[in-house]
């Protein structure tokens, strides 16, 4: 049992990887100038929209830009990290709260009810 | 990806605005409601906010040369019912639109409606439709993963073709167009998104059973079995 759960774990994961390393190797023969290779929808929909309607005018422009790709690059990573800190934490602290619950010989299904936060169950 | 900062009419924005408030005010009372109702399920809110605070900020290459970035938003949806989602994902759009450039905040307002809510409402509805058939459980969180994340970038090229339709072919044109960067570009992140959810939703059968049975996620009599 254990063992076909880890194999499904590992096809999984390997799936995830091909789907990438194909996108990849699909998407890099578009393009004739590998310096627009992969550029972000959001833009290309942007210049979409200026060269359908040449009067258009973006009536409003963020308060802050990013000065250069590396510094945006960086914060989009800074979301990514924290994001990831938070998940890493939440899936964490649950695995805890099960051994907990194994250690203080509570039936499985009580859910959490050993932690301090929960003041009903 | 997010409509550009300034890329909608004025009167858009205002309309998108209109549409979404009330989604918003309805999930953030709802993610209130949820944390104060049932105190241990805060942890899995965390990594259902965190889950698509990650995804919405990695961007991915894909098939037609262009990149884009997942949404993420499944996950909640399924954990939690749309309603949360539409607050969560207001946190990372304003999140992005401030500090990254990424988005906008004329903009948010249309951008809520097709990552926090029409999103959201789409996964929702293939997972209810895959437990109803009586799917694997996988295939079902699969299928509200990666329609969650699909349906998003079609609603957006909606909304890109309501406000700029195209001058020869209209409003259908335009949206053809759209979807043929924002949809197609995204079949691959979505099918990979689907995956990962596949992947985070076992993990948190393991870790989260109890909780996912009181949330309704899980059958009762199966966490007995499988335990």
């Amino acid at each position: 049992m254990m063992k076909r759960k880890t194999l499904v774990t590992l096809s999984l994961v390997v799936a995830l990887v091909a789907i990438f390393v194909i996108s990849f190797a699909l998407g890099s023969r578009h393009g004739d100038n590998p310096e627009e290779r992969f550029g972000g929808t959001d833009s290309i929909a942007t210049t979409q929209i200026q060269e359908s309607n040449p009067d258009y005018k973006p009536w409003f422009s963020p308060f802050f830009e990013p000065a250069s790709g590396e510094i945006e690059s960086g914060l989009f990573s800074l979301q990514a990290g924290l994001g990831g800190s938070l998940l890493g934490f939440a899936i964490g602290a649950l695995w805890g709260r099960r051994r907990a619950e194994q250690a203080l010989g509570v039936p499985a299904g009580s859910g959490g009810t050993v932690t301090p936060s929960s003041q009903n169950s | 990806m997010h409509i550009a900062e300034g890329f909608l009419p004025a009167t858009h924005c205002i309309a998108w605005y209109a549409v979404s408030t009330p989604f918003i005010v309805h999930g953030a009372r709802r993610v209130i409601e949820e944390s104060k109702e049932h105190p241990e399920s805060r942890l899995l809110l965390a990594a259902a906010g965190a889950f698509t605070f990650v995804l919405s900020s990695i961007k991915l290459p894909s098939v037609t040369g262009s990149s884009s970035h997942p949404t993420g938003t499944g996950l909640g949806a399924v954990l939690f019912r749309p309603p949360v989602m539409a607050f969560l994902a207001t946190i990372v759009l304003i999140f992005q639109a401030l500090l990254l450039a990424h988005g906008g905040i004329t903009t948010l307002g249309a951008n809520v409606f097709s990552m926090g809510i029409a999103g959201p409402w789409v996964g929702y509805g293939a997972w209810l439709l895959g437990s109803r058939l009586g799917w694997h459980r996988n295939v079902s969180v699969f299928l509200a993963l990666a329609l969650a994340d699909l349906s998003t970038y079609c609603v957006t090229s909606v909304q890109l073709g309501l406000a700029f339709p195209d001058p020869v072919s209209g409003f259908a044109g335009s949206v053809a167009k759209f979807l043929s960067v924002f949809a197609i570009t995204q079949i691959p992140l979505a099918i990979a998104e689907g995956i990962l959810g596949v992947l985070v939703f076992r993990l948190l059968a393991d870790v989260a059973r109890p909780e996912l049975v009181k949330l309704g996620v899980l059958p009762a009599a199966k966490a007995e079995a499988v335990a």
